[in-house]
């Protein structure tokens, strides 16, 4: 299959044939506007062995929104955010068809360190290295970069501060980050991911272990970040992707059942599926 | 409260206090500390009274040499002269070599089997890694004369010819040497360190993994940088479990040693350790000086493992601070 290394998906481009429930029918009408395509997927399947997580998934991701994935435990959400950044490819005997473009490359012809760099990951789970404080921001530079102990100070600061961490931690970088409670080591492992300048943050599940407050301050960041980065959030909690996604996706069962703008979603949904899951007929 | 009811809140209304406590009793707490402290009781009085034993068992030599038993380099049974150095040296001599042949293998083995070999590779061969730990000693020992010294015998003197300038190398090779101890030590002090280290890095939770992958790590660099810092302290207990194997270990040392009480400058040189020492000539001792100075030897490695140990802690220790703060 040959393919062109920028495609623009307005025209020519193969997969527009295909039922294209990936592009928001009323992205124009949403306050976010229309915002280029930063993350695209095609037709992508994604399989566990022999068992099939994930069918024929089409979507785009735009620049400088937040996109949320909605759905019921096992649907496929997870997996498919796992597999934007290729770190699906870590579980062994799986395998992945179809295309994720980032700017347009297919990520899988991509140096997957690279791919992994350019889309930071943050987990359910935070999951601080057992160093210091400034030694888990300074990871990732320091495996990417030669930076000087100066600059990798600043950079390291400039982080915490971009997650809102830098004001609770800024007297105690040399501690363990075990010390702080998990509201913060959630913040620190956003300020981690984003040291190494990503192009789009993936977050899983990042409040599911969290009080209202701790949520809070990371619905805060999330809306803070977008300005400077993409951000593609997998929650459970329905409010929370009303609160903060411009676009919100809705999983069933390994499909994409629905894309829209989350106004659209969440008020007037097109497809019965997600009616039922928002007002809690199920799920 | 009452509203609740829970069977640790809610004693038998009849039977009073004594009856309660009975039932206490039988649901297990006590009888668990009872008997997991009696366990713990009963290891510590072991070694409390094998160390006292040794003490008590040794006063004639103690007496007779004092505290010049450790540094006198003198082993003479004939005129009953006795000084304990040149074991104290080849067993840590040995230990030493055996350390720094068996962590980097060890440990690079551990690696190897826990992170990048396939699951079905990384359990058929740690099964046989284990499987060396169970062969006798003084199998090892026999495999350290009859394959060990012909290749070393091969490879040691051209080698010497090069480096013989350097004191450790000089020399004439027999075969028999603390060297060849040290080796022969090395492969079994492996198992230990790779059996024990390969289980921690596996028990390293997915998390740190992922964590370090998502920023573009590397494999290697996140199996370096925080698979195995995180398995750091499990991979310092299996080191330490092998020095303590390394030190107190007796058949293969004595077959492969050379049995020579003397300190030689050269690990091309025979020598001697405690363990074999002891073994090799008890039975023979004659007279009480003879046995109490072969009982104080005993009592002399205890002292020297412990020291060793608590030394090897207190590096890791050392590093540990370095590495968190």
């Amino acid at each position: 299959m040959q393919v062109s290394p920028k495609i623009d998906p307005k025209s020519g481009d193969p997969m527009s044939t295909l039922p294209n429930i990936g592009v928001p029918s009323s992205s124009e009408s949403h306050t976010a506007g229309a915002a280029p395509s930063k993350l695209s997927a095609h037709s992508l399947d994604f399989y566990y062995g022999s068992f099939k997580a994930l069918h024929a998934i089409s979507m785009e991701v735009f620049e400088k929104r937040v996109t949320a994935f909605i759905g019921p435990s096992g649907c496929g959400k997870s997996t498919f955010l796992r597999t934007l950044n290729r770190m699906n490819e870590t579980v062994r005997h799986s395998r992945v068809q179809g295309e994720i473009r980032l700017d347009g490359e297919n990520i899988f012809r991509l140096d997957v360190n690279d791919v992994r760099r350019r889309v930071g990951m943050v987990f359910q789970k935070s999951n601080p290295f057992p160093k210091s404080i400034f030694d888990n921001v300074a990871y990732g530079l320091r495996i990417n970069s030669s930076l000087r102990r100066a600059q990798l100070r600043e950079a390291v600061e400039h982080s915490l501060r971009r997650a809102a961490l830098w004001d609770e931690v800024k007297d105690k970088l040399h501690q363990s980050a075990y010390g702080l409670s998990g509201g913060q080591q959630q913040r620190l492992c956003i300020a981690r991911a984003l040291a190494v300048n990503p192009e789009v943050l993936l977050l899983d599940e990042p409040c599911s272990a969290l009080d209202p407050i701790a949520t809070a301050k990371i619905e805060d960041l999330i809306f803070q970040l977008k300005d400077s980065c993409t951000i593609v959030i997998v929650t459970h909690n329905m409010q929370q992707a009303a609160r903060v996604a411009d676009y919100t996706g809705f999983f069933l069962l390994g499909r994409l059942i629905e894309f829209d703008t989350t106004p659209v979603i969440f008020k007037t949904p097109a497809k019965k599926e997600t009616e039922d899951y928002i007002t809690g007929r199920f799920g | 409260m009452s509203a609740l009811p829970s069977a640790i809140d809610t004693p038998p209304a009849s039977g009073g206090a004594a009856a309660a406590f009975w039932k206490r009793l039988r649901a297990g707490d006590e009888i668990a500390i009872a008997v997991t402290f009696l366990s713990a009781l009963t290891v510590i009085l072991v070694t409390a009274v094998l160390v006292f034993e040794l003490y008590r068992k040794s006063a004639i030599s103690r007496h007779a040499f004092g505290w010049s038993f450790l540094i006198s380099t003198t082993w003479d049974p004939v005129s009953g002269t006795f000084g304990a150095l040149p074991f104290i040296y080849g067993t840590l001599v040995t230990t030493a070599l055996a350390m720094i042949i068996g962590i980097p293998l060890g440990v690079g083995a551990a690696i190897f089997l826990a992170e990048l070999a396939p699951p079905l590779l990384s359990s058929s061969l740690s099964f046989l890694i284990e499987l060396l730990a169970a062969v006798p000693s003084v199998i090892i020992g026999l495999l350290g004369i009859f394959v060990m010294i012909p290749i070393l015998q091969q490879i040691v003197p051209p080698v010497q010819d090069k480096l013989s300038w350097i004191p450790i190398f000089s020399g004439p090779f027999y075969g028999v040497s603390l060297f060849t101890a040290g080796v022969v030590l090395a492969i079994m002090i492996l198992p230990f360190i790779i059996s024990i280290s390969r289980e921690v890095i596996l028990s390293v939770p997915n998390d740190q993994r992922e964590g370090a992958l998502a920023l573009g790590a590397t494999r290697w660099e996140t199996t370096w940088k925080v698979v195995v810092p995180y398995a750091r302290k499990g991979i310092a207990g299996s080191i330490f479990l092998a020095l303590a194997r390394a030190m107190g270990e007796t058949m293969a040392v004595t077959m492969v040693v050379g049995n020579d009480p003397k300190i030689a400058h050269s690990l091309m040189a025979p020598g001697y350790s405690i363990a074999a020492v002891i073994a090799n000539e008890f039975a023979e001792a004659t007279g009480d000086l003879y046995q109490g100075a072969l009982i104080e030897l005993g009592l002399v490695l205890f002292g020297v493992t412990i020291l060793v140990n608590g030394a090897a802690r207190l590096l890791v220790m050392s590093t540990e601070k370095k590495g968190t703060s």
